[in-house]
């Protein structure tokens, strides 16, 4: 390597900071709920902060909803329900929901902003991919209203009447967009909740549906923490629960929904494996393990975060991946070439700290990007673990974090049944060159969504959600209609 | 060279992994969100101001065009100090002598094509005279041209040996080859005549002539670059890489830069080790560099054009 | 020369064997008419356990066998049931129907069997999509069964009720583990006769019979059931769907008469079916388009 002895200090070339401006944007110093078209305040007068957890600094004040204000959001969702939007033409829902797709995208780059300021995600993924998938979900959800006839041939449907839809904080805004388009379109009227730490980009929505003139009541807003999203499960005028997190919750929920009627569709945790055989594009398949398993910090309901790699190319591809690692760009999130951004909150942060102990701890070799990390804010370094097997904790439980765990196999059907071998079922990725090889794969993975070649895409026409301890119910599609239907026999 | 070196040589070459394009695509469109500002887009355009290769290769070059060139390579912008000169200029065989007489007492290389340049459609002991009249003329650098058409056909050992003995012959001159990626149509085949072109002793892989579109797309270039980091990790040796054709723009020339970062290292990141084949870029980057400088945009006019 | 009758022996049908229950108890169902049915096995938490390890082993194996394959294998049930008529017809009449019920029930049995044989290789047409995504990749939506399906079968019906909701999970590619109706359960083991000397792969279908109370909370608690059916349970039905959150088991009660001919569908297959998408990228080689 004698080449490497003349690298010289000053061909260095760093980045400098190229921050996205925030002077556009418009942050409320305090936000009510949004109830009827309306910021109601909350009845018990409680607000908690938001925070941006790039720099742990408070954003705003939101409030804090109880099940009397929850009470208030159901009963205008209904009124709405029974007065006018089950009673306008499917054409006019149609143009209601097309009009805020495109009041979205003019206020895409606020939307984007404040996203990366809420939620710590990097402003290149809100921009290119969370505020773009959001806006086109609205936008092929829209299409859908008068064409409902056509998702269930020969089989009559009928919209199921009041939504209540609890989201996560990964995707604020994108998980609006994914439970309240199908929603719509649908038929039904919605009351949304939220996950605490990121409110903002739902509450901006909030502002949208009003400027859209969409009626009021159609779409609720109602901020809150884990007691609000109580009552609203337990409200008795809900039909049905659609909700995105974690299984612990789901299953609550699901516990909750016994014996009332109420449906539900849940889309909740993962483990997900990420194959890459001998023959695979190599350098492609080193980018979809970054996208697997480091977009959005790893907060990914279906993150590649089991990486099954075959034993004769193991090193090459740590190597690569290693290498790959070291080129990304960890610190603030509003900067354009941020590739990872902030955790999204102290406690996330300490759970993935466990982990990595935990990883540590049961002897498994670790590996971390160079550097340091910011002084304020949560973060944590894009993580590996080699010689990780197949018991260990690391490799059985979802992180939710940039915290990968590699396996390697020798073997299709060893491969096959270490990826099946989880209580999820969420997703799963497959790389080789090889067609017949894909098509075995796909068809015996029990997974919901599986790329071949690719990974971490999302598209409004695609269907997302689980096989198993995954959840149940479709996102996205002409199959996320079902969930907001009931099928008349 | 041995048979059995070459055997073993092809079979590192035919053991490279496959490359899917759709992945590539969405590599470089990533690459193309860095956003560079500031301290690091002057020190960028600066750098790629020393690595461009100004370039004229036209059936109407005269001694008069090759003589203005030659002398805007080195007086890029006289108006403006401290401004590097590009790195070489990159002309005909036949104008290797006056460029040579051109550049006296600079530090402006010359670089000339040659193989029966563009097409390559000639035979060996034509191709080596050709070789031979540049290097003798006081050619730094040949750019030679690999066979497309033996290469498409599947005669991968007359492409290697063609490139070792083209390189034999150049002597102390560095040997750039162009693979003309426009003509060989798919990522693989890039990756394969880039191996095939380091293996046999290139200095340089090339994309194109110039001649040919699509030219050096950032795709090609990506995937060049992985091929020269797989073979310095294999052998130790470093490859200069020289994206040539279609690279009119700052933006895309430090969209270039960035991937060299981010793929190669710093390293690699100076005029012995990349170089821009352009005969427009130099202009556009003086323009932006005047801009970053005193912040308002310039015009065309006030830039010499050769 | 005797003309002594020959009782028959009802036993369970696990993993294509006929087992008598692990735990050797039984229970003597009574018909309407007061005439005690037999000694029928009183199934243990074991045989269902036993029953749920042979279907998971059958499970990718029938899943695996092309559509029309598996539509083959369940027309032939349909002749095998056809050709047994009498039998089926006097069972019907001893637990309780009359004759004109016992020809009913009968003949829309024979149907259901048939209408769900010929749906095998065509659900996935109607169910499954091309998805135009906005990026080069080429994206598809199909149905994957959702893998062992518990089956508590309508209490009122002696067979059209557990075949109105075998057929359809076993067209889609599932195996089941079936319990019986808890009084009406002789014609459920003669079905599984039928089964067995059909082309139905051994553990693919796999009955019971016992108490409803105390087979269905194991059913619903079992790690490695993956859907859980039934007509209305009445008062065990919220404590069945709340034991089936362990393993989020997906659960659908019917509340159809299936004795009408339309009480049959494709959202009975559908239900028991997971949708899977599946991602792979378009290169876009050259410049030529399909433009000529």
């Amino acid at each position: 390597m004698e080449n490497k002895k003349n690298a010289s200090e000053d061909h260095q070339w760093l980045y400098s900071p190229s921050l996205e401006s925030t002077s556009h944007i418009e942050i409320k110093d305090k936000y009510e709920l949004f109830i009827n078209n309306e910021w109601i305040a909350p009845t018990s007068n409680k607000y908690f902060d938001t925070i941006n957890p790039a720099d742990e600094k408070v954003l705003s004040k939101i409030a804090w909803a109880n099940a009397q204000d929850v009470d208030k959001a159901v009963k205008a969702a209904r009124k709405a329900y029974d007065e006018v939007w089950s009673k306008i033409s499917a054409g006019d829902r149609s143009k209601y929901i097309f009009r805020l797709a495109r009041m979205m995208q003019e206020k895409a780059r606020e939307l984007a902003v404040i996203e990366t300021l809420d939620a710590g995600k990097p402003i290149r993924e809100s921009r290119d991919i969370d505020v773009p998938l959001a806006c086109n979900h609205f936008f092929y959800y829209a299409g859908w209203a008068d064409k409902l006839d056509y998702a269930f041939p020969n089989q009559k449907t009928e919209s199921l009447g009041v939504v209540g839809q609890i989201i996560p904080w990964n995707f604020p805004l994108m998980m609006a967009a994914w439970k309240i388009a199908p929603a719509l379109a649908a038929g039904n009227t919605v009351v949304l909740k939220p996950a605490e730490t990121t409110s903002l980009t739902a509450l901006k929505l909030a502002e949208i549906i009003k400027e859209a003139g969409i009626p009021p009541g159609v779409i609720n807003i109602i901020t809150g923490h884990g007691d609000t999203g109580e009552a609203l499960v337990k409200h008795p005028d809900i039909n049905k629960i659609a909700f995105t997190g974690s299984t612990q919750v789901g299953k609550a929920i699901q516990k909750a929904l016994v014996g009332t009627g109420k449906r539900s569709t849940l889309e909740l945790g993962g483990k997900s494996a990420n194959i890459i055989f001998d023959d695979a594009p190599i350098d492609q398949a080193v980018e979809g393990i970054v996208n697997g398993i480091f977009f959005n910090q790893g907060h990914v309901c279906c993150a590649g975060s089991r990486l099954y790699v075959q034993e004769n190319i193991a090193e090459k591809l740590v190597e690569k991946l290693k290498h790959r690692m070291k080129s990304l760009i960890l610190g603030n999130p509003l900067d354009k070439n941020t590739d990872i951004g902030a955790i999204n909150s102290r406690e996330q942060l300490q759970t993935i700290e466990k982990y990595i102990q935990i990883g540590i701890q049961e002897g498994s070799e670790i590996f971390q990007c160079e550097g340091a990390l910011p002084a304020n804010g949560f973060y944590c370094k894009p993580t590996i673990f080699t010689n990780v097997s197949q018991s260990s904790v690391l490799s059985q439980e979802e992180i939710f974090g940039p915290v990968l765990t590699i396996q390697t196999f020798r073997t299709i059907d060893e491969v096959i049944q270490k990826a099946n071998n989880s209580p999820y079922g969420l997703a799963a990725g497959v790389w080789t060159d090889k067609g017949s090889k894909i098509f075995n794969l796909t068809s015996k993975l029990k997974a919901g969504v599986v790329w071949a070649n690719t990974y971490n895409k999302f598209d409004p026409a695609s269907p997302f959600g689980g096989y198993k301890e995954s959840g149940f119910g479709r996102e996205g599609g002409m199959h996320g209609l079902g969930a907001y239907l009931k099928i008349i026999k | 060279m041995l048979e059995s070196n070459k055997h073993s040589i092809f079979q590192t070459i035919n053991a490279a992994s496959p490359i899917d394009k759709v992945g590539v695509e969405e590599r470089v469109a990533r690459f193309q969100t860095r956003s560079i500002k500031d301290d690091a887009k002057a020190q960028g355009l600066k750098m790629v101001l020393s690595m461009i290769d100004l370039t004229t290769l036209e059936g109407k070059d005269t001694p008069g065009k090759v003589k203005q060139m030659c002398f805007k390579a080195h007086h890029l912008h006289d108006l403006h100090p401290n401004l590097p000169q590009v790195a070489a200029v990159c002309v005909y065989p036949s104008m290797v002598a006056i460029a040579k007489q051109a550049l006296e007492g600079t530090s402006v290389k010359i670089a000339s094509v040659a193989t029966a340049f563009p097409s390559g459609q000639s035979n060996l002991e034509i191709k080596l005279a050709d070789v031979k009249l540049a290097v003798d003329s006081g050619a730094d650098e040949i750019d030679m041209v690999i066979s497309r058409g033996k290469f498409l056909s599947g005669e991968y050992n007359f492409v290697f040996d063609e490139i070792a003995m083209i390189k034999e012959a150049c002597g102390v001159a560095r040997l750039k080859v162009i693979l003309e990626t426009g003509e060989l149509c798919t990522l693989d085949n890039v990756r394969k005549a880039s191996d095939i072109a380091m293996y046999a002793g290139a200095d340089f892989i090339k994309t194109s002539t110039g001649k040919i579109q699509p030219a050096a797309t950032m795709q090609v270039t990506y995937t060049m670059l992985l091929a020269i980091k797989d073979y310095f990790e294999a052998t130790g040796k470093m490859i200069g890489m020289k994206p040539a054709g279609g690279i009119s723009t700052s933006k895309l020339a430090l969209h270039n830069l960035v991937m060299v970062n981010e793929i190669l290292g710093p390293n690699w990141l100076h005029n012995e080790w990349f170089r821009f084949g352009a005969s427009s870029l130099a202009n556009d980057v003086l323009m932006q560099i005047l801009k970053l400088e005193s912040g308002s945009y310039q015009s065309p006019n006030y830039f010499t054009l050769d | 020369m005797s003309n002594l009758e020959v009782l028959k022996t009802y036993k369970l049908y696990i993993g294509g064997a006929f087992p008598r229950t692990e735990s050797g108890r039984f229970y003597a169902p009574v018909s309407k008419q007061g005439e005690v049915l037999g000694n029928i096995c009183l199934s243990s938490r074991k045989d269902l356990r036993n029953a749920v390890v042979a279907a998971r082993k059958a499970q990718g194996p029938w899943e695996e066998r092309s559509a029309l394959n598996r539509s083959q294998i369940l027309y032939r049930i349909a002749e095998l049931f056809s050709d047994r008529k009498e039998i089926f017809l006097k069972e019907f009449q001893k637990q309780g129907s009359s004759l004109e019920e016992a020809v009913l029930e009968f003949s829309t049995t024979l149907d259901r069997i048939v209408y769900y044989a010929g749906w095998c290789d065509k659900y996935n047409q109607v169910l499954s999509s091309v998805n135009p995504v906005n990026s080069s990749h080429f994206n598809f939506s199909t149905c994957e069964p959702m893998g062992i399906v518990a089956l508590i079968a309508p209490q009122n019906t002696a067979l059209i009720g557990l075949v109105s909701l075998i057929l359809p999970a076993l067209a889609g590619g599932n195996t089941l583990v079936a319990l019986a109706s808890e009084n009406l359960p002789i014609s459920a083991i003669s079905f599984a006769e039928v089964l067995n000397d059909s082309d139905v792969p051994a553990g693919v279908v796999n009955i019971l019979t016992g108490k409803q109370d105390e087979i269905a909370p194991i059913m619903a608690s079992h790690m490695d059931i993956n859907a859980l059916i039934s007509s209305d349970l009445g008062a065990i039905e919220n404590a069945i769907a709340e034991a089936c959150i362990d393993n989020l088991k997906r659960k659908f009660t019917y509340t159809e008469d299936f004795n009408q001919p339309e009480s049959q569908g494709l959202t009975f297959i559908a239900d028991l079916q997971e949708i899977k998408t599946t991602w792979h990228p378009i290169e876009n080689i050259g410049g030529s388009t399909s433009t000529y």
